[in-house]
């Protein structure tokens, strides 16, 4: 496949950005985007030009480490993460737009790699059982019931990606903090910090510079990991239960 | 500089673990160990490099104890270590299931799953801790597989007999490594943790012989910083990397650990790394890393080649009785359930006969249909969904439909820096936890058994070792003007330049390429002495090519991947001649490590163990220059070193 390709360039977080263009032979349909973007990096090395920036570690879709908005869309046109994005989802001859996610709590740093940094202030903030190492009871002094247990583990699954915030017109993280409240809220473990973990993750969130939520549904839509739209509205419930004490 | 040889130090002994009966050392040791009072934790500092299940827990851990902790992680975020990969699960000595498991069968299946080349008294606590682990995660909300009446499901892994594996679908990793993270997080919101992101551990500073801290470079800006503490952990993992293709993250280094190495740590068994048998084939020259489909299919996946050479049809047109489905047939009463060792060594076998399936012959099936006309394809589904829809994500093929293809491929390394009982390393003060020791797995690793034993390090371990460390070893701090500090500073420094400064016409990549298809040929799945003494004149040469033609474009003062990969590769090349040179002294085959020339007349690895009953410690001396080793004898007062038997 030869394929066109417009690509972010910005050398720092405070320097002007702009897109670039680059022309890729060669490009086997087995190859992840990630891999394409490779070949790219090796052409444009070996002309002793600056490679594309981004991030990426595990390459199997759960480190959450890639993400890239591809034409116009968060992970591309799939829905699962950017490395496991291959390119027979595309034609020979496409012209393919490459961002970084865009949000205002995601400044750029380099070229496609962007601060996450906010998320993990989130989690910090809240998102954890305060359970010391030596402090656990017998695993099976408390049984948790196999539906509480499944629903846990479905809000679990989220990445840290940012894919919800890039999606987000309003760059809203409900999604991401969602699905940490509601995976820690629903197990009885959870169950003595509920309101303090609900209202602290919903003020650090805000206080990060995230934006409201708006029911648009992008979010959910672009989450690789499936992570289900109304998790917001049942953060929205403890919220108010945690309101009211 | 080359070398083929290398000489004999003293012999190592592990001087810490208590005499005695082997279930009552773990405690023995913990009250032998010296206390830091409380109110005088938080004068001690203590630096952790990495944030996987080891170092997560660990910071955690110690911060919660009271100590103010330093810890750094190259990635953005300490959630993205690469310990979120493993996928089948934990193991862990509950007998939930009333199967006969137990404490001692665990520690039994572990040295006999090592092939007799783990320390006994290590993998015992390791048996004992692992009860703990599941509590502890449990008790921080980690979504473990459920059965209907609430309580925690297990499932079996290879080498064993019982069904001691807890999970958490195919994403065990990820759950307990958030466990950790979360940890990690409320320590580091309270203040109790510094920590640094995006830095890289790029040397260690030993001052008046004791580890007391490292140098970093700041990923971002490229800024070289030293930063000082009473002691140091490294949880900096494996060096499976080496081989460039690997089920490793792309960022995954031995950094680390070599830039310790070469500052007085013992680097312990190198040639030992395992092969995972159940991997996606690669696809083309393109590949820039291989995924691992977890040994967990292989409870209910079958696998099989045709019986006759160069069988090219369609799987579904191979009758049964074309089949040949050789993990049941050579060891009957495991099955499809051998260890990982011996299953990759099998598929390799069938491959190198001209039967193997896909493109090149170089794979095997795995095939669900049996368990789909047993189990039903929604029961299917639910446990082993997301691995099916990553198979198809890349292959593009059906698992439901077709059988999966797989192939071997380098998962994990056994091998790490040389530790003792109290996992500290040869440098007072230094400990290595996780897959960055060598301590418990022996020559092979069982499926399920390293996020134990990250674990098992980062919570139980060394909390309690290295408190026994900081309290008989008080310090006074390093000044920042210390001659070790800005000497250090200044290697990093002038290693860095001098890599910008070649301005060649060979990529990083390319680079790490040749070198990963030499391992892979010459200290691979088979190993002799001609291929090991090829590869040691060769990397050598590609070394001193790589100081002519290296092109990494940029400076250093900024973000630089380039040079972030061309400076992990400099280490790389010396750590992959050490491998060579231990595979090749090592004139035995044990679990992961097969040398052609040691096998049993049906092709099984054969140990020799009045010659290598110990463990190889080598001692680094200087770039291309023979390394000094150091045995430790190994002795089995528990489990008596048998052949391996899983037929």
């Amino acid at each position: 496949m030869n394929l066109t390709l417009r690509i972010w360039r910005q050398a720092g977080p405070d320097a002007p950005g702009s897109m670039t263009t680059y022309q890729v032979s060669g490009i086997s349909p087995d190859m992840s985007f990630l891999e394409m973007l490779d070949t790219l990096n090796e052409e444009l090395i070996t002309r002793g030009d600056q490679p594309v920036a981004f991030d990426h570690d595990c390459r199997e879709g759960i480190c959450g480490a890639c993400g890239m908005v591809i034409n116009g869309q968060a992970h591309g046109p799939e829905r699962t993460t950017t490395c496991q994005l291959h390119m027979r989802h595309f034609r020979d001859g496409d012209t393919i737009d490459v961002e970084p996610w865009r949000a205002a709590a995601f400044p750029v740093v380099k070229d496609l790699v962007v601060d996450r940094s906010a998320f993990d202030r989130i989690i910090g903030s809240g998102g954890y059982i305060t359970a010391p190492t030596g402090s656990a009871p017998e695993a099976h002094a408390t049984p948790v019931p196999k539906e509480a247990a499944d629903t846990a583990f479905e809000h679990a699954e989220c990445i840290g990606c940012g894919a919800c915030v890039a999606a987000c017109p309003n760059g809203s993280a409900m999604l991401f903090t969602s699905a940490k409240v509601v995976h820690l809220n629903v197990l009885p473990q959870g169950a003595p910090e509920r309101a303090a973990r609900v209202r602290n993750m919903v003020s650090a969130m805000d206080a990060e510079g995230f934006g409201g939520c708006t029911n648009t549904g992008e979010c959910a839509t672009a989450c690789p990991k499936g992570i289900p739209l109304p998790s917001i509205a049942a953060m929205n419930r403890e919220f108010l239960r945690a309101a009211r004490g | 500089m080359s070398y083929q040889d290398y000489t004999l130090g003293e012999p190592i002994a592990d001087t810490k673990a208590p005499a005695g009966p082997i279930e009552q050392r773990w405690d023995q040791r913990r009250f032998d160990a010296k206390l830091v009072n409380p109110a005088n934790r938080r004068k001690h500092t203590v630096i952790v490099v990495g944030t996987g299940l080891a170092g997560g827990a660990a910071g955690a851990t110690l911060a919660e104890q009271g100590y103010h902790v330093v810890q750094f992680c190259f990635q953005d975020s300490p959630r993205r270590a690469h310990s979120i990969a493993a996928q089948g699960g934990i193991n862990a000595a509950k007998n939930y299931r009333n199967d006969g498991d137990s404490i001692r069968r665990l520690f039994y299946d572990t040295v006999k799953g090592g092939d007799f080349r783990a320390r006994e008294s290590n993998v015992h606590r390791l048996a004992q801790v692992s009860v703990e682990i599941i509590d502890q995660c449990v008790a921080q909300g980690v979504p473990f597989a459920r059965e209907y009446g609430g309580l925690l499901d297990t499932r079996s892994f290879g080498g064993v007999q019982v069904s001691r594996t807890f999970y958490a679908r195919g994403q065990t990793g990820q759950q307990l490594l958030l466990g950790a993270y979360q940890a990690l997080s409320r320590q580091i919101a309270a203040g109790n943790v510094e920590i640094h992101p995006r830095t890289e551990m790029l040397d260690l500073l030993v001052v008046d012989g004791r580890a007391r801290g490292i140098v970093a470079r700041d990923l971002v800006t490229g800024r070289i910083t030293s930063y000082t503490a009473d002691a140091v952990v490294l949880a900096t993992g494996g060096y499976g990397n080496v081989f460039y293709l690997s089920t490793n993250a792309k960022n995954s280094n031995a950094t680390a650990i070599w830039r310790a190495h070469r500052r007085g740590a013992y680097f312990a068994n190198p040639c030992f790394t395992q092969i995972h048998p159940t991997c996606i084939p690669r696809s083309g020259e393109h590949q820039s890393k291989l995924t691992l489909m977890s040994e967990s299919l292989r409870n209910d996946g079958r696998i099989w080649v045709p019986k006759a050479q160069g069988d090219t049809r369609p799987p579904a047109q191979i009758p049964e009785e074309e089949r040949d489905y050789y993990l049941e047939r050579i060891y009957p009463s495991f099955g499809n359930l051998v260890p990982r060792d011996i299953a990759s060594r099998a598929a390799k076998n069938v491959c190198d006969e001209g039967r193997g399936v896909g493109p090149g012959g170089q794979g095997v099936y795995l095939d669900f249909a049996d368990a789909i006309r047993r189990m039903g394809r929604d029961a299917v589904e639910a446990k082993y969904g997301n691995l099916f829809e990553m198979y198809e994500r890349i292959t593009a093929e059906d698992p439901y439909q077709v059988p999966m293809r797989i192939y071997p491929a380098i998962h994990y390394t056994m091998g790490g820096l040389w530790v003792d009982y109290d996992l500290q390393t040869s440098v007072p003060g230094l400990f290595a936890i996780g897959e960055a020791n060598f301590s418990d797995h022996g020559a092979n690793r069982l499926g399920a058994s390293a996020l134990m034993q990250g674990l098992a390090d980062g919570y139980f371990v060394l909390p309690p070792t290295i408190n026994d460390y900081l309290a008989r070893n008080p310090v006074d701090a390093v000044p920042a003007d210390h001659p070790v500090l800005t000497e250090v500073e200044a290697e990093v420094e002038d290693r860095l330049n001098l890599i910008l400064s070649v301005d060649g016409d060979r990529t990083p990549d390319s680079f790490h390429r040749e070198l990963g298809e030499l391992l892979w040929d010459e200290c691979g799945m088979a190993r002799d002495e001609a291929g090991l003494k090829r590869a040691l004149e060769r990397i050598p040469q590609l070394r001193e090519e790589f100081w002519r033609r290296i092109k990494v474009p940029g400076t250093g003062q900024e973000l630089n991947q380039s040079l972030e990969k061309a400076n992990r590769l400099v280490d790389y090349f010396e750590l992959a001649e050490l491998m060579c040179l231990d595979a090749l002294h090592r004139a035995e085959s044990c679990g992961g490590h097969f040398r052609t020339e040691s096998q049993t007349p049906d092709g099984e690895a054969a140990r020799r163990d009045e010659e290598f009953s110990y463990a190889a410690a080598w001692e680094f001396t200087a770039t291309g220059e023979p390394p000094v080793l150091h045995r430790e004898d190994l002795e089995f007062e528990h489990v008596h070193p048998t052949q391996r038997s899983y037929a």
